[in-house]
């Protein structure tokens, strides 16, 4: 470098310019080695203190947009509210197919049955003999509530935070904020304020209008805390007069219905730890409800605190800031960077579990049978909206797990010869692990049993959508659009979930055929397909006067993908001479063609509540169609020998005689095909070597007590993936002054120089 | 100069109002409020009976800007329009739709992130500007300022999405010099503005050396640059104290103006980046068909720009005496 330097100045002809130029030049060379010889990880982006501990990181792709629990109801918020809340209920870790067990109460309840006399009915009952079924909860004592101001007592034992004004906030944002906190213990009070809550209007529970066909007396309870709101709305009005402004008031002084002015028949108090819930039907899926954010407890303490003006102004309220007895609880509450969760230290004693399903132990999943959970001491999850920095974030460490985009599949995972997904060796030599599973979903192509030319119930018309089933090609698409992360449905019913059948049982007659040798379903040929558009009356897909068969398709698809998405929909349909015209709309217009029936072809989704298959049926019953009774029923199909079925298979347990109901109504809705049946989603999720007892478990949300971290194991290896490269900065940098050198000597000159004759 | 500023400030309010105005047609044109009522509610299980209620209790029950049935002043004040706006001319925010937080609150909160980071990528931006347009000028004729320019055309013919995802890979990624993304609060900050600054100044260089060597180059070749030379000051003294100081009208034209429009942040950047900044407060609002965010970030946006225009009007007169309140 001397001698460069040297030289540069010779050529200079004088030394100002280079010794001018040498200090800033030397400056970044030595930066870049003190960063070279320094070991650190400038692009770690946790705070230095942070390393080594036993928290887990992970990300959100948008803020929750609630934590209440009578409210939210999305797998964005029930990642961070199952965590802190503990509904009565909860999924067994490992074993399969998904089983409930306790959370905080006793056991899992069985229901007594009562008929119109009063009498109590055997478990096997039918449906149209109960007038009621009474669900006995017993909860756990000793169950605490974490720590929170809504406990905090004063001298008196009156609530120390209560009226609380704006002076008295100054300094606190969060609920961590406040001095004194307090805790108590659980009690059945707390469950029937929540299920109370789900009745209150101001809360706007997306599940009242379910649970308002159940619980006994819930409907009128919900009508008589509304019409209250709207007499203190009515009130406060005429006492304003003109000038009124409902938000900015109920802002400052938020309205508090009381609860126990009305009675809720559907709820029985015992005693501090035991309640009733009473249905007035038979719904033995009611249990897996139990398991669900909505019956998370609320203390009434939390209640009455979060009603608070002053609060409400600073955004602290039930929707952020949630109280629960789970293994978590809410440290940092910045939906717009991070949330963080911190252990409870009052959470009660629950431990990993001793058993599984076959080849768990194996697996090295029962390594930790016995031991208390939680493990991670704090979770730490962070706003990440765009997939290529989350995406490269994992890679280096600095987050534990990642799904994989569609951007990121072939850099994750290849297919072996067998048609096996594994990790690319880049992976593998990070040690990454890949974990699939099903997910208890279905995303379908579905058609408007309403249509003339495509809907209804003639063999005709059964044919015709049997053909176009055949014509679209899910084996295909599943390779094309989802990287093979799916599997072809036969039916509504997805893997896991009661009803589903593998092999040769579970194929769907009227697409597939079965091939003995190689022991796996084949899409019947198109030339069959083409048969039966002969049959159901549109030869090469036109109709007797030979006008082609045009449908139309309507989907809300607006991504990278949708183009090629229509253009194979368009292709796969025209193999029949079908013309399918594309109605791409947004979501707002695309919902109401569906509330309209103002369509012929569509695509949709839906994700399972539970794993019942009553949760997939009731999407194609009459009474639940979309256009008549503004129901789940986007088909809107209605087949009476179906809907009857479907009414004794709702309030059986699973059972042989349950199963074959489920194949005589899959079978009719198989011949019928209101659904192109489409696929279920596998999901693929990828995990760094220093995380163990990982297993999908696609209904429970509450798992990360289950999952440990080997923090030292990361520490390291975070070290040695992030050591930073700084020779190409030193290297443009020293091209970009060595090269403007000789136009600045050259300026210098001509400016220092003696003026031309 | 105190008239001059009232004066614009009382033109400023037909402006605010026609822009509420516009923001409330073109949203409702695409969203109805029962779109909007669906949407928070949720995908699952949502009845008509819910989105009625919805739409009671957050004030979009009423007709968006014209109630018939009801008498004298009523057709107007009971709508949406004008329920939802007026509290806006007091800069009451009210709560959002979606979830029901304080908006004016949010926006002092995420106000900081997006200064952090649109304040210095814009004055370093500018400096450097400034710096290199000047230094191309100075090397006018150069291959220096040949090449200067050919690489500021082919900067500003790149997008600026190009920039942060080569950003964020090559520094982030490959250099590990810095977090790929991110943001923390106080000075554990620091380390994540760098590289959004890094590239938020580098992806606006081109265009800005591109126009300020233009600028300059006009400069230099008028007469009191030729005297200030003849007197025999040195052509560094010539560009920054002489040169810079008569080119400042069109710098402070391009510049004021974007001033107040840093509190507002960068769309794609605060997202790329994961900062917590007023602009993806914005995009998310949108997404989400929440009319009580959108019309405050508008409304905002609206204010912020009449006040740049001000201010710009205002600086005339600080650099060039000649300009005058009239």
């Amino acid at each position: 470098m001397v001698t460069l330097l040297n030289s540069l100045r010779k050529y200079a002809g004088g030394g100002a310019t280079i010794k001018r130029l040498s200090a800033p030049l030397g400056g970044v060379l030595l930066i870049v080695f003190l960063i070279l010889s320094g070991g650190c990880t400038p692009n770690d982006p946790y705070r230095a203190s942070e390393a080594g501990a036993n928290t887990f990181y992970s990300t959100f792709f948008e803020p929750p947009k609630h934590l209440d629990p009578a409210r939210a109801y999305s797998s964005e918020e029930y990642d961070f509210l199952a965590q802190i809340y503990e509904p009565p209920l909860q999924y067994h870790y490992l074993k399969r197919p998904y089983e409930l067990i306790p959370s905080t109460i006793e056991e899992v309840p069985v229901p007594a049955y009562y008929g119109r006399d009063g009498k109590r009915l055997p478990h096997d009952s039918g449906p149209e003999k109960v007038s009621k079924a009474v669900y006995e909860i017993r909860v756990k004592k000793g169950v605490l509530y974490q720590d929170h101001p809504a406990f905090a007592k004063g001298p008196t034992g009156s609530p120390l935070y209560m009226n609380l004004s704006p002076s008295d906030l100054k300094g606190i944002d969060e609920v961590s904020d406040f001095k004194v906190k307090g805790t108590r213990e659980l009690k059945s009070d707390d469950y029937i304020l929540e299920i109370m809550r789900l009745a209150d209007p101001e809360i706007e529970s997306p599940v009242l209008p379910i649970f308002e066909k159940y619980i006994l007396g819930l409907k009128e309870y919900s009508e008589a805390l509304r019409r209250d709101l709207d007499g203190i709305r009515k009130e406060r009005r005429a006492k304003a007069g003109l000038s009124y402004n409902q938000e900015a008031d109920e802002k400052e002084n938020p309205v508090i219905l009381d609860y126990r002015k009305h009675k809720l028949p559907g709820i029985e108090r015992v005693d501090d730890y035991t309640f009733r819930i009473i249905l007035k039907t038979k719904y033995p899926q009611f249990v897996y409800w139990l398991a669900m954010p909505f019956f998370s407890p609320i203390p009434e303490e939390a209640h009455l605190f979060y009603k608070q003006g002053a609060l409400a102004d600073k955004n602290i309220t039930i929707d952020r800031f949630p109280i629960g007895t789970g293994p978590y609880m809410m440290e940092t509450f910045n939906p717009n960077m991070e949330i963080v969760l911190a252990g409870n230290p009052n959470f009660h004693y629950e431990e990993f579990p001793k058993e599984g399903e076959a080849g768990d132990a194996q697996k090295g999943l029962l390594k930790d049978a016995g031991v208390r959970l939680p493990f991670a001491e704090r979770l730490v999850f962070k706003l990440e909206q765009e997939v290529i920095p989350r995406w490269n974030k994992f890679l280096q460490g600095y987050y534990d797990n990642s799904g994989i985009t569609s951007d990121s599949f072939d850099q994750a995972v290849s297919f072996s010869a067998a048609g096996e997904a594994e990790l690319t060796e880049a992976m593998k030599e990070k040690g990454i692990t890949l974990q699939t599973s099903v997910r208890p979903s279905i995303y379908y192509t579905g058609f408007n049993m309403l249509d003339e030319s495509i809907g209804g119930y003639s063999t005709e018309k059964q044919k015709l959508r049997q053909a176009i089933s055949i014509a679209l090609d899910f084996e295909e698409y599943i390779e094309i659009f989802n990287n093979g992360r799916g599997i072809p449905a036969m039916s509504p019913i997805p893997p896991g979930i009661f009803g589903h059948a593998e092999g040769e049982e579970g194929v769907n007659p009227y697409v597939y055929e079965w091939d003995d040798a190689k022991k796996r379903p084949f899409r019947k040929s198109l030339e069959y397909a083409r048969k039966l558009m002969r049959e159901a009356g549109y030869p090469n897909g036109r109709d007797k006067s030979g006008r082609p068969l045009v449908i139309t398709f309507d989907n809300p698809w607006t991504g990278a993908d949708s183009t090629p998405m229509i253009n194979w929909y368009i292709k796969r349909m025209r193999l029949l001479g079908i013309q399918l015209e594309n109605r791409t709309t947004d979501y707002n217009r695309f919902q109401e063609k569906m509330l309209k029936g103002n369509f012929q072809m569509f695509s949709w989704g839906w994700n399972a509540d539970y794993p019942d298959p009553e949760n997939f049926l009731f999407l194609l019953i009459g009474s639940n169609s979309k256009v008549k009774f503004q129901g789940e029923n986007v088909s809107n199909y209605s087949n009476p020998e179906f809907d009857r079925l479907f009414k004794v298979m709702e309030n059986m347990d699973n059972s042989p005689a349950r199963l074959k109901i489920i194949d005589e109504m899959l079978d009719i809705a198989q011949k019928d095909s209101p659904w192109v049946w489409g696929h279920h989603p596998v999901a693929f999720g990828l995990y760094h070597r220093w995380m163990s007892n990982i297993k999908p478990n696609s209904m429970a949300n509450n798992t990360m007590k289950y999952i440990k971290i080997d923090p030292e194991l990361r520490k390291n290896l975070r070290g040695e993936w992030n050591s930073p490269n700084l020779w190409p900065i030193a290297i443009i940098a020293a091209i970009l002054i060595l090269g403007s050198v000789p136009a600045i000597i050259s300026v210098r000159r001509k400016r220092l120089g003696k003026a031309k004759r | 100069m105190l008239t001059y500023i009232i004066r614009r400030i009382l033109y400023a309010i037909p402006i605010v109002i026609g822009v509420n105005l516009l923001t409330a047609v073109l949203f409702f044109y695409v969203n109805t409020p029962d779109d909007m009522a669906r949407k928070i509610l949720g995908e699952k299980n949502v009845t008509t009976a819910q989105v009625e209620n919805w739409k009671r209790d957050h004030g979009y029950n009423l007709p968006v800007f014209f109630n018939g049935p009801e008498e004298g002043t009523a057709k107007l004040t009971e709508t949406i329009f004008f329920k939802k706006s007026l509290p806006l001319l007091w800069f009451d925010f009210g709560r959002s739709d979606r979830n029901n937080i304080d908006i004016g609150g949010e926006i002092k909160t995420r106000m900081w992130p997006s200064l952090a980071i649109s304040l210095p990528m814009f004055t370093f931006g500018l400096v450097l500007d400034l710096f290199l347009a000047m230094m191309l000028a100075y090397y006018r004729g150069t291959y220096l300022d040949l090449w200067g320019v050919v690489l500021a055309v082919v900067m500003m013919s790149v997008s600026t999405l190009f920039y942060i995802i080569g950003g964020q890979f090559l520094l982030g990624k490959v250099l590990k010099l810095f977090p790929i993304s991110g943001f923390d609060t106080g000075m554990d900050s620091v380390k994540f503005l760098v590289l959004p600054v890094v590239i938020g100044v580098l992806s606006s260089l081109g265009v800005g050396v591109r126009f300020y060597r233009t600028v300059f180059l006009e400069e230099i070749n008028k007469d009191y640059v030729r005297t200030a030379r003849a007197k025999g000051l040195s052509e560094g003294a010539v560009l920054f104290k002489h040169a810079l100081k008569n080119a400042m009208i069109p710098v402070l034209t391009n510049v004021v103006v974007s001033i107040p429009f840093l509190f507002y942040g960068s769309l794609i950047m605060e997202r790329f980046f994961a900062i917590p900044g007023l602009g993806n407060f914005t995009i998310d609002a949108i997404q989400a068909q929440d009319f009580a965010i959108v019309r405050s970030m508008v409304y905002l946006g609206s204010i912020l720009y009449i006040v740049g225009l001000i201010l710009t009007d205002i600086s005339y007169t600080l650099v060039d005496p000649r300009v005058r309140f009239e």
